[in-house]
């Protein structure tokens, strides 16, 4: 997995709430292996039109379509566990998305992927993207080590990550080898298992 | 004395194999996949993994089949693509030896319906789907989770999970349901008060005199909606109703494993005294049929209600999103819910194709005649079969509805069953997202009877008034 350390890159601000799975990667193009195709159905129904040409949309925008960092309204990636979502993202340039919220399967998806789900408060995140706004292209900064949120006016944001997925994004560490270390206990918890409930291992090879 | 647990905190601390971190790795006692998960098939072979217990995994084929053409087996799919992922699907399960429900088999069906259906899902397990509504196996009293593929598989390759522990909320749910009023109608207004984020980083056990008196099959409804207030798993304690829905099914023990099953079970409800990080009370006996104006399970409202005017939002933010939701849905601020002209009707889905979801449709069907194209997509083989059997497939066809085969299809639209931008559809689904059921389409939530209400009158209708018909 890839690592994310410290990220200064261009922001882009969706101000919408909610910004569902099924709109981040529709589900015509969940046939699609992971690849650079993903690009384009990130966000695909928002930002092209029918004929494939381009709607007016904040990442068609100008500056915006380098963005590598999104500040966006709650809830985002709420919905179905679809990782396109997150592929799409990722294929698309962005490293980290700041939000109130999250879907909490997207979130387990993002840390999975390498790519870092920032939480701050509403007034904080609403309050970044109307400096994105006003100065498009404005860059923002963000250390996972130092865990702050640093704006385009130079304000700090400190914010929270549970510090075992702050090592695995810092390190690129992917969990089945971190799990695999503990095979021994595992195993010893299926054979309790098996003592105290064995009517649902009579059929298990 | 010990102290005071909930439900899913034994559920949570009976599989816990360490904590490490703040994380904790549990043990999964199902892991469900269908044919979207050949990206962590990908993703085990990357990690040159085999499967550690496949004893443990089944996978349905559900998400990419077709909804006609199944009599004439892989032949009758007549999409390269869908055929292809079918083929995957075999292909991956069978190099690992995991359980395949596919297109042929006597049990395909979705994998949210179809595991209840046989008895696999049980209480006190941790079930692990490959999908958002896997929240739906917790009516039967299991800790149940979606997850990506990147989750899956690690669970795929140790059958475990890292997992945060959520907080627990407790909703009430208490009253009898006015004549009309279903589960969906209930998940519905729980969704509506508590917002599609009210529920973010907890559990919550469905619980009072409402869930007691529900069917299991009810149960599942509501739970399979907890994913759209947030939460990654909605359960219900499990009681009578339980144990007499599990018992002879074809995957429940048997005999004196029955028994000591039981046993295990009835250790399994909240103790007396155990507390809840939050509560939520709802009176089940003041609730009226809804249906969704928006796009956003949250956006929903009493069938007699209208769509907000976005000038009266409470705030700049709300009245952004009122007024988003409005244009997508082709409404004026403050329009009247009834009467609303719909394109489509669908009747089917994780949250409402399971038999009592179709009874229901049909005692509104076998009143009149569909007047826009109806789809009836019933969740399993098993429920197509019992319809059939019960003469419910024929009323549907009397009364002009489509009856197809099984599968999740115009509620994800994987497989292609979706309609055109602008089309209106009244749907017993899960999500009115925008673009849920094809670019560009309006999808209004509601419960089979008042869908099939809608297709008969090819508006939206409140159930009751056909009720006295």
């Amino acid at each position: 997995m890839e690592a994310f350390t410290k990220l200064t890159a261009i922001a882009a601000p969706i101000d919408e709430i909610n910004v569902d799975t099924n709109q981040l990667s529709p589900s015509r193009f969940s046939k699609t292996p992971r690849g650079p195709a993903y690009a384009n159905i990130l966000l695909h129904d928002a930002r092209f039109n029918a004929d494939g040409s381009e709607k007016d949309y904040v990442l068609n925008r100008g500056p915006f379509r380098k963005a590598a960092i999104l500040v966006t309204g709650r809830n985002f990636g709420c919905g179905s566990s679809r990782e396109g979502a997150v592929y799409g993202l990722h294929e698309f340039g962005v490293r980290c998305v700041i939000a109130p919220s999250f879907g909490e399967i997207f979130l387990n998806n993002c840390y999975k992927n390498g790519l870092l789900p920032v939480t701050l408060p509403e007034d904080a995140a609403a309050d970044i993207r109307r400096q994105l706004r006003e100065r498009p292209g404005a860059q923002v900064t963000v250390d996972l080590p130092q865990q702050t949120v640093t704006d385009p006016g130079g304000k700090l944001h400190r914010f929270e990550i549970k510090p075992v997925r702050k090592r695995c994004l810092v390190e690129g560490l992917d969990d089945i080898s971190r799990t695999l270390q503990y095979q021994e206990a595992i195993t010893a918890c299926e054979a309790r298992d098996r003592a105290s409930r064995p009517w649902l291992w009579f059929n298990r090879a | 004395m010990n102290q005071p647990l909930t439900l899913f905190e034994k559920i949570w601390t009976s599989h816990v194999i360490l904590e490490e971190e703040g994380e904790a790795l549990v043990r999964v006692d199902l892991a469900l996949i269908h044919e979207g998960s050949f990206h962590a098939f990908r993703v085990l072979d990357e990690a040159k993994r085999p499967v550690a217990r496949p004893m443990q995994v089944y996978a349905f084929a559900d998400h990419y089949v077709p909804s006609t053409g199944r009599d004439r087996g892989a032949a009758g799919v007549a999409d390269a693509g869908l055929r292809e992922m079918l083929a995957l699907l075999e292909k991956n399960t069978a190099r690992f030896d995991i359980k395949l429900f596919g297109l042929n088999d006597e049990h395909q069906g979705i994998l949210h319906v179809v595991p209840p259906e046989l008895g696999m899902t049980q209480p006190g397990l941790i079930v692990a789907g490959q999908d958002s509504h896997s929240c739906t196996h917790g009516a039967l009293g299991a800790w149940a989770l979606g997850m990506g593929a990147s989750e899956m598989t690690h669970v795929l390759a140790t059958q475990a999970a890292w997992l945060r522990k959520p907080g627990t909320m407790r909703i009430a749910l208490d009253g009898a349901p006015t004549a009309g009023v279903t589960p969906k109608d209930i998940i519905l207004a729980v969704i509506a008060k508590i917002g599609a984020a009210g529920a973010n980083e907890h559990v919550i056990e469905y619980a009072g005199s409402t869930v007691a008196a529900l069917s299991m099959e009810a149960r599942m409804t509501v739970c399979n909606m907890s994913v759209e207030a947030g939460a990654r798993s909605g359960l219900v304690a499990p009681d009578d109703t339980t144990y007499a829905y599990l018992e002879g099914k074809q995957y429940a023990p048997r005999g004196a494993a029955w028994q000591e099953a039981l046993a295990y079970w009835k250790t399994l409800p909240t103790d007396p005294g155990a507390r809840y990080d939050r509560e939520v009370k709802i009176d089940v006996a003041q609730l009226s049929p809804m249906v969704t104006w928006g796009i956003s399970p949250e956006h929903a409202a009493p069938v007699t209600g209208t769509a907000p005017d976005p000038d009266a939002a409470p705030d700049a933010n709300k009245r952004a999103e009122t007024q988003t939701a409005l244009e997508y849905m082709g409404l004026a601020p403050g329009a009247s819910l009834l009467g609303i002209p719909v394109d489509h009707v669908f009747i089917g889905s994780c949250t409402n194709g399971r038999i009592e979801d179709l009874r229901e449709a049909a005692e509104v069907a076998r009143r009149g005649r569909a007047v826009v194209p109806a789809w009836v997509v019933p969740g399993s083989a098993g429920v197509k079969r019992q319809a059939e059997k019960e003469g419910l497939a024929d009323v549907f066809r009397k009364a002009g509805f489509e009856w197809r085969d099984p599968g999740c299809s115009m509620c994800s639209a994987y497989n292609g069953d979706e309609l055109q931008p602008g089309q209106r559809c009244a749907s017993t689904t899960n999500r009115n997202f925008r673009g849920r059921q094809g670019r560009g389409v309006r999808t209004h939530l509601m419960s089979p009877a008042m869908a099939a209400a809608a297709a008969i009158t090819g508006r939206l209708t409140d159930v009751r008034e056909f009720m006295k018909a």
